[in-house]
């Protein structure tokens, strides 16, 4: 299980700039990025180096980010055909819902970052499966 | 084409009627109609002893109308009762129309703190209808008729519709919304008791405005000056050639607009349009209505005292002088009001009218004594939007109101996301900010979009915190 942070981003000229620029200040390092957006907001996810979520979010209350943590989990996914469809297929069948997934590289191996409804569920299912779940210490 | 008749009427009068026949066919087809009615003097009234009665007779009436008043307030209302007895006045202290000053206000706040009935001078038996605004809270103003009440609004709507030159022969079509709204019931019982044949098609889907007002012929429109404009704009999106349609005329009212809006719909509808001011404390539409003249809004005095008071003091103000309007519904049995403050500025012209009608005109309205917004002809209170909020967890005190207008007004409200409402799953801020949405609409009765925006963006000021942005002005 891997944390991850969310931070809410008005739809506003410059409010990514100025988010990316307080996290080089306090060297932050961004591992896997996701954004969604809507017409007039967008949500940051962010993997930070694991060590560093709890400081990064200290960080961005100070300068009034509203931002969580949120556990997500990091898979390890082979690159061929259907290697993303075996780990979706064994949530679908165990009724774990997926929120949103995104991917990222690490250390040069494709990782798909997945946030499901019931992450305990997930993880051991998926372990029992014989899944390779990505540990925050290899992270 | 012609575009003026002023001076030809004056040709056409010393040159005999032939002229009139000679010219008329170079008018533009807004206009034709109206030359000729100028031409022969004929200005069709609805009432004509009750709107052209000399203002002598008239200030004489309404002083005998104003004594009966007062008794009827003093004897079934026991909210009037209390003020006249705290005032220490009876009745009986009315003598004439200029005592009206004795008598007490009433203001938005009485008729919230009496809500929903408790205003009324008669049992619920006696009420036959009941409509409701906004009000300043979550709960709407209401209005409670009797059958005399119905049958007098439509009267004054009769007159109201012929004022402007409709008669029978016309096809209105009410866009107004026909509810708990008093536009669209308002226009609708005035118009069919003139005989025009009204298609009550109520607000919006204006795709289907055009089709109808092709296909049915209709000679009039009713709706917001700011719909009427969509519709023309909408019309010239789609190709109808604003020439061919059969429309002439379009009443505008239920929100405030310039005679340079009033320029606009008229030269891209090419018809002729009118404003008509109301409230729903006070019937509803039809208070008073421009004339062929359109020189100011004639007041139905014979219905109404209307009075100009200072907006601070609510002293009258001199004749002539700006101030905020109060009106005394002389003949309502339901919910009588005494000296009721508008909260609209304006002014009122008593000078007799060229178009024969004696009662009193207000000017449009300047601006308004209160916070109160109109957003699309219906009216907005910034505390019902705080209101709204307050009875969604999670939602901090902050909000900010912004109105701008792009042809339509539209109505937005900024609202700050807490550690509480924040979340990593779009839906859940979605469903949030759909959630407030809807909550808005219920208690403002006029959509608004919702804003979700970061804390401690929105300004924070000393005591009363400045929550609306109305970006409408320099459009207007
Ligand atoms: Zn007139």
């Amino acid at each position: 299980m891997l944390k991850q942070i969310s931070v809410f981003l008005p739809n506003q000229v410059g409010t990514l700039f100025k988010l990316t620029q307080i996290l080089m200040d306090n060297d932050i390092n961004m591992r896997a990025i996701s954004v969604a957006e809507t017409a007039d907001f967008g949500i940051l996810r962010v993997l930070v180096d694991q060590n560093k979520t709890e400081e990064c979010v200290k960080v961005l209350k100070a300068e009034n980010y509203l931002s969580l943590i949120t556990e997500v989990i990091a898979v390890d996914v082979p690159d061929k055909p259907g290697a993303l469809h075996d780990i979706t297929r064994i949530l679908a069948e165990e009724r774990v819902n997926i929120e949103y997934l995104y991917s990222t590289l690490v250390k040069e191996k494709a990782i798909i970052v997945i946030r499901v409804d019931d992450i305990d569920k997930a993880v051991n299912i998926l372990k029992k499966k014989g899944v390779k779940l990505i540990e925050s210490k290899e992270f | 084409m012609i575009h003026s008749y002023h001076g030809l009427v004056k040709i056409s009068l010393k040159n005999e009627k032939i002229l009139i026949v000679k010219y008329v066919n170079f008018f533009h087809k807004s206009l034709k109609e109206k030359f000729i009615k100028r031409c022969l003097k004929m200005t069709i009234y609805w009432n004509e002893k009750a709107e052209c009665m000399p203002q002598e007779e008239l200030k004489k009436l309404q002083g005998e109308k104003l004594k009966k008043f007062a008794h009827y307030v003093y004897n079934n209302v026991d909210f009037y009762h209390k003020k006249f007895d705290e005032l220490r006045i009876k009745p009986e202290d009315i003598k004439s129309v200029n005592d009206i000053t004795k008598l007490p206000l009433t203001y938005k706040t009485d008729l919230r703190d009496n809500y929903p009935f408790n205003l009324n001078a008669v049992p619920m038996g006696e009420i036959i209808r009941i409509h409701a605004s906004s009000g300043t809270t979550g709960k709407p103003t209401v209005v409670s008729y009797t059958r005399k009440d119905i049958s007098d609004w439509t009267e004054i709507m009769a007159r109201t519709v012929m004022a402007s030159g409709i008669t029978h022969e016309d096809v209105v079509q009410n866009a107004y919304g026909y509810g708990l709204f008093t536009g669209g019931l308002g226009f609708h019982y005035g118009a069919e008791k003139v005989g025009c044949s009204v298609i009550p098609i109520s607000g919006g889907n204006t795709q289907r405005q055009l089709m109808i007002m092709q296909d049915f012929k209709s000679t009039v429109l009713t709706c917001t000056p700011s719909y009427a404009l969509y519709i023309a704009e909408y019309a010239k999106k789609e190709g109808i050639d604003v020439s061919k349609l059969a429309l002439k005329k379009a009443i505008c009212g239920a929100e405030p607009w310039s005679d340079n809006l009033r320029k606009t719909i008229e030269a891209e509808l090419e018809i002729d349009a009118y404003d008509i001011y109301g409230l729903s404390e006070i019937y509803g539409p039809g208070v008073s209505i421009e004339c062929e003249e359109k020189n100011g809004m004639h007041v139905w005095e014979d219905f109404f005292i209307v009075e100009v008071l200072d907006r601070k003091t609510h002293e009258p103000v001199e004749p002539g002088e700006e101030g905020v309007l109060a009106f005394t519904t002389l003949e309502k049995t339901g919910m009588p009001l005494l000296r009721y403050i508008t909260y609209d500025i304006a002014t009122i012209n008593k000078e007799k009218c060229s178009c024969g009608r004696t009662c009193c005109r207000m000017s449009k309205v300047t601006g308004r004594a209160d916070d109160m917004l109109i957003v699309r002809g219906i009216n907005v209170f910034p505390s019902q939007v705080e209101a709204a909020l307050m009875t969604i967890p999670g939602v901090a005190g902050y909000y900010q109101i912004i109105i701008d207008r792009d042809i339509i007004d539209s109505l937005s409200v900024q609202v700050e996301l807490t550690a509480d409402t924040f979340s990593d799953e779009m839906k859940v801020l979605e469903n949030f900010k759909r959630d407030i949405e809807l909550k808005l609409y219920n208690i403002l009765q006029v959509r608004a979009s919702v804003e979700l925006v970061a804390p401690g963006t929105l300004p924070r000021t000393e005591g009363k915190a400045k929550h609306v942005i109305d970006k409408r002005t320099k459009n207007i």
